[in-house]
């Protein structure tokens, strides 16, 4: 595609009452097919941002395009968030079904598809997050983890350009997550854009890319590799497990020093 | 103790039956039509064709009749009142007196009627309840009231009010026993003491419950729009109502069985006094 899918100039936003914005001169642009890993302490506008790329909040002030549609004009929204997926924390906040499958055809619905696309698109959601099983089952009597895949599924029944995720990880178990992660991993190798909100480490080896927001701003932006290597200590994030290994590797000569296999790859080249 | 045992009454529950797989519309108005049943009954053995009818909703359904029966436990003291006031207020013929009050055979047969019609009722709106999920109700009930809409009234709305109404009932529940059990660990007391003493207890569960509710429903709005919810906005099923001929069977079933019961009423006692005359009904 032409231009970024994201492209947020100048941007804050200011919640009404509150003393000060929650965001403030905010510049972010995403190609298309990013992984963009969205770290920061509670409270730093993670969550307003991402509302504010899914035309959920309008910018106070500045701009935020959306494949190149402007998020405050009101007529464009439902183009926008059909395109832009959201996925919030706490899936009971987000399931309106009490059947599994009929609460992942509630997006496709809002559209106006006829049933028969709609069918069609939720078998593929269902599928992809592994709920088939359960695609008749009473959405309370999920587990948490359950939920929340069936969080994500709503979101992929738009079958949406981008994907963002706020912290939509936080109660699946380590397995749970693993297989959340290889589904995003296949979603995004098939050019759809993840923008990943998180507290853990873990999760970020995926990133393309990573952006660290502080009180508001976008304290740093760029690439993984040089942020893991130079700029994790000024922030305060841990190393993920996974690239402590690597590094270890690099350092006892197993991996030549400067490229950068895949962590997947060299976990399982390990394993074997 | 558990809450949620309290909300037993007409849970879905969900299975394959032939009346489970039945059109909601045709369900919904096919109990508003089996209702007449019990209403049209004034004498005990009018209950006769009910009680059948219970049963085989129950046999048709798969749902054990039991379970049918207990969905009435929770108006049960609403019946034991009614049941009183018919007893002891219905003029007619004296057959004993309890300390000041009379009881007359009217009243009797009055009681027993009025308690019956509202356990049949309820029954057969649980039995409703169970065969069919609550997006299946939602959207009979939505279609059944769609002329509505002529006069402006917001019956998509409506529907998405009672769809999002049931999927959060189980939640409530669970909330109200999680912030019970977080409570109860700080040393709260729910089973102890009288009435007043005990209902005081649950103020400090319905406070923090009622915030939950008002966060939650905020939360939920946002997480609709961004799934690009708008109020009233025309929307497609997923699983649309498609009325079949089974379903045109099974209304005539339904209207056939009321004209019989009805039938029933008229002949049973004239039937009751030639085989019996000195029968107690
Ligand atoms: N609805 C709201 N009304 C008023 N202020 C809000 C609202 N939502 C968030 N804020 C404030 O905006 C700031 C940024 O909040 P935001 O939710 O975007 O942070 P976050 O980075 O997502 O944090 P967390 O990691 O805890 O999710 C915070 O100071 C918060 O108090
Ligand atoms: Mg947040």
């Amino acid at each position: 595609m032409d231009g970024p899918i994201f492209s947020v100039r100048g941007a804050e936003y200011a919640y009404k009452g509150a003393s000060c914005p929650a965001i403030e001169d905010v510049n972010l642009s995403v190609a298309s097919g990013e992984w963009v890993a969205l770290l920061g302490t509670n409270g730093s506008g993670k969550s307003t941002l991402a509302k504010m790329m899914n035309a959920l909040l309008v910018p106070t002030r500045g701009v935020c395009f959306v494949m190149g549609m402007d998020t405050s004009d009101a007529e464009l929204a439902a183009f926008i968030r059909r395109n832009v997926a959201l996925v919030f924390q706490n899936p009971d906040d987000q399931i309106v079904a009490s059947i599994v499958e009929e609460d992942v055809a509630f997006g496709p619905e809002n559209l106006g598809l006829p049933s028969d696309a709609i069918r069609a698109v939720v078998e593929r959601a269902l599928r992809l997050t592994g709920l088939s099983e359960t695609r008749r089952r009473g959405s309370h009597s999920l587990s948490g983890g359950q939920k929340q895949r069936l969080a994500l599924a709503g979101a992929l029944a738009m079958e949406p350009k981008a994907l963002i995720l706020d912290e939509s990880t936080s109660m699946l178990d380590p397995e749970g997550r693993a297989s959340f992660l290889d589904c995003l991993r296949e979603l995004n190798a098939r050019g759809i854009t993840v923008i990943q909100i998180t507290h853990r480490m873990e999760e970020v080896v995926h990133a393309s890319r990573i952006v660290v927001m502080e009180k508001g701003k976008i304290a740093w932006d760029g690439s993984p590799y040089i942020f893991w290597e130079e700029k994790r200590a000024a922030f305060g994030f841990d190393i993920p497990p996974e690239l402590e290994l690597l590094r270890s590797l690099r350092a006892g000569g197993f991996v030549p020093a400067g490229t950068r296999p895949a962590v997947n790859d060299l976990l399982e080249a390990l394993c074997l | 103790m558990k809450f949620s045992n309290g909300f037993s009454m007409g849970q879905f529950v969900p299975g394959e039956s032939r009346v489970h797989s039945l059109d909601p519309r045709c369900k919904i108005m096919g109990m508003f039509i089996l209702l007449a049943v019990p209403f049209a009954a004034k004498k005990p053995l009018d209950f006769v064709p009910a009680a059948f009818c219970l049963y085989a909703i129950s046999a048709a359904s798969g749902i054990r009749f039991a379970k049918l029966l207990r969905a009435g436990r929770p108006v049960l003291f609403l019946i034991a009142f009614t049941a009183i006031l018919n007893l002891f207020w219905t003029p007619g013929r004296e057959i004993t007196r309890l300390g000041p009050l009379r009881v007359t055979a009217e009243g009797v047969t009055l009681a027993f009627c009025v308690s019956l019609r509202i356990y049949c009722l309820v029954m057969m709106a649980a039995a409703l309840m169970m065969t069919t999920s609550p997006m299946d109700f939602a959207s009979g009930a939505e279609r059944l009231m769609s002329p509505l809409a002529v006069i402006k009234f917001p019956v998509s709305e409506m529907a998405m009010m009672m769809t999002i109404a049931l999927r959060f009932i189980p939640t409530l529940f669970e909330e109200s026993e999680r912030i019970m059990k977080a409570q109860m660990s700080r040393g709260a007391d729910f089973e102890s003491g009288g009435l007043i003493k005990r209902a005081r207890a649950y103020i400090p569960i319905l406070a923090p419950l009622f915030i939950q509710v008002f966060v939650r429903a905020d939360n939920l709005a946002t997480a609709m729009e961004s799934r690009c919810y708008v109020p009233g906005a025309p929307r497609t099923k997923l699983n649309p109502l498609v009325w079949r001929s089974r379903d045109t069977a099974a209304m005539a079933c339904v209207i056939a069985f009321v004209v019989f019961s009805l039938v029933w009423n008229r002949y049973i006692y004239r039937l009751a006094d030639l085989l019996c005359p000195e029968s107690l009904f």
